[in-house]
């Protein structure tokens, strides 16, 4: 836990840390590896340094992103009735807005499944690569990180899938339904992603590359 | 190390005459403009900044309308067409005997919605005005909110899912309706108020109240 700041007029602004949530002005310590620091008033989690996160960040975000690959191009539900056989890829499922008014809905629904996801993976990758080795950050790697945080709620992958357990259902009683190995690929990355969030510490990966930026 | 229960007064970044970043935390001096540790643009907060959220929130709400009005998704098979609303798709989900179901696509495509619609227009308010429900309270709702809000895209996937599956070649076809659109307007809608919305407003009103 962070101590509240002293109430003297003298305080440096370096020494400080402003909560994120809140905005309650701490002193910034050094968080010890393993350590939470959690904000006195409004209990949000500030830090919360674990051992090697970045490099477990980065091998989860590239089997994320091999994943996906696979998730996009395999089939992913099969569709049984009365001796057919439907076979729908996660591309099908993008492009079933494609016709009439709902056609901007594609792009949506592109963007929310495949593109800001992968984005987000591609970012990670770039800028926790470099400091998973202990090089300086790479170029413009405070705005990739950004970009990657901005995305955070619009990646939608977790969701998809539970939209998938319901469309499921509501076929079962129409066609016999299998799940293709994308679906498992698709499960696999949800797994992966939501194991990546909870190794990563915002403040942690600022404090980082501010740290290791070149002067 | 909780120091709840004692009277220690914390100080705000704003009281101390600095300006936090909401991204990174880092404390600045008045008047730089972005933050030099994460680039993020630095920002006074003002009550005038809800606005946004108000506007934001009212988009939502407006297309919120046509979602539960008109059919999410038409099946067509061996001549007939139904068409199915929000709602009427989740009666049908019952009739099949799918409660369970039922209860994800009732609770994602209506309580969700509606709950946020009220949690941010109460949030929203009771930034100006006194109320029962302590800071930290509205805190964890306001994270509730920023969380939950996603989870209703559900029902615009399985549409999606379903149209994709369910083509012509078969006994039916199933295709995506107009309601679809405005429902994934609507939930990206509120999800941009919520996330226009400055948590610190929260906290700066109860300044003055006693602490839980």
């Amino acid at each position: 836990m962070s101590a509240p700041a002293p109430l003297s007029r003298d305080i440096d602004p370096d020494r400080m840390i402003a909560c994120p949530a809140c905005d309650a002005l701490l002193v910034d310590r050094d968080v010890a590896m393993g350590d939470t620091a959690t904000c006195p008033r409004c209990h949000t989690v500030i830090e919360a340094p674990r051992p090697l996160a970045m490099t477990r960040i980065i091998m989860l975000a590239l089997a994320a992103l091999i994943l996906m690959i696979a998730a996009v191009f395999f089939p992913f539900l099969e569709l049984g009735a009365a001796g057919m056989v439907r076979r729908s890829s996660l591309l099908d499922t993008v492009m079933a807005f494609a016709t009439g008014l709902t056609a901007p809905l594609t792009i949506a629904m592109a963007a929310l499944i495949v593109i800001l996801p992968v984005t987000r993976f591609l970012a990670l990758l770039y800028v926790l690569g470099p400091m998973a080795f202990g090089w300086h950050p790479a170029r413009h790697a405070s705005g990739a990180f950004r970009l990657a945080e901005t995305l955070r709620p619009w990646a939608m992958a977790e969701v998809f899938i539970v939209g998938v357990a319901v469309a499921l259902v509501k076929v079962a009683g129409l066609a016999h339904v299998s799940l293709g190995p994308a679906f498992w690929a698709f499960v696999a990355l949800v797994i992966v992603t939501v194991l990546k969030d909870n190794f990563m510490s915002r403040v942690t990966v600022w404090k980082t590359l501010e740290a290791r930026r070149p002067s | 190390m909780e120091n709840a229960g004692s009277p220690s007064p914390i100080l705000t970044a704003r009281d101390a005459g600095l300006v936090g970043c909401t991204q990174c935390g880092k404390v600045h001096l008045p008047g730089v403009v972005e933050c030099t540790r994460c680039g993020a643009a630095l920002h006074r907060r003002a009550i005038s900044d809800l606005q946004k959220v108000w506007a934001w929130l009212i988009a939502g709400l407006v297309v919120y309308i046509p979602a539960n009005l008109y059919p999410m998704l038409s099946t067509a098979s061996l001549g007939h067409t139904t068409e199915n609303t929000i709602l009427g798709g989740v009666i049908e989900l019952m009739n099949h005997g799918s409660y369970g179901v039922a209860v994800i696509v009732f609770v994602a495509s209506i309580v969700i919605p509606v709950a946020k619609f009220i949690a941010i227009g109460f949030l929203a308010l009771t930034v100006t005005r006194r109320v029962k429900m302590s800071a930290h309270r509205r805190h964890i709702l306001f994270e509730v909110v920023e969380f939950i809000g996603r989870w209703s895209m559900i029902d615009v996937f399985v549409v999606a899912i379903l149209s994709s599956l369910v083509r012509l070649d078969f006994a039916a076809t199933i295709t995506p309706g107009i309601a679809a659109v405005s429902f994934a307007l609507s939930v990206a809608f509120t999800m941009i108020a919520a996330l226009s919305f400055d948590e610190r407003l929260i906290w700066d009103a109860s300044e003055n109240e006693p602490r839980d």
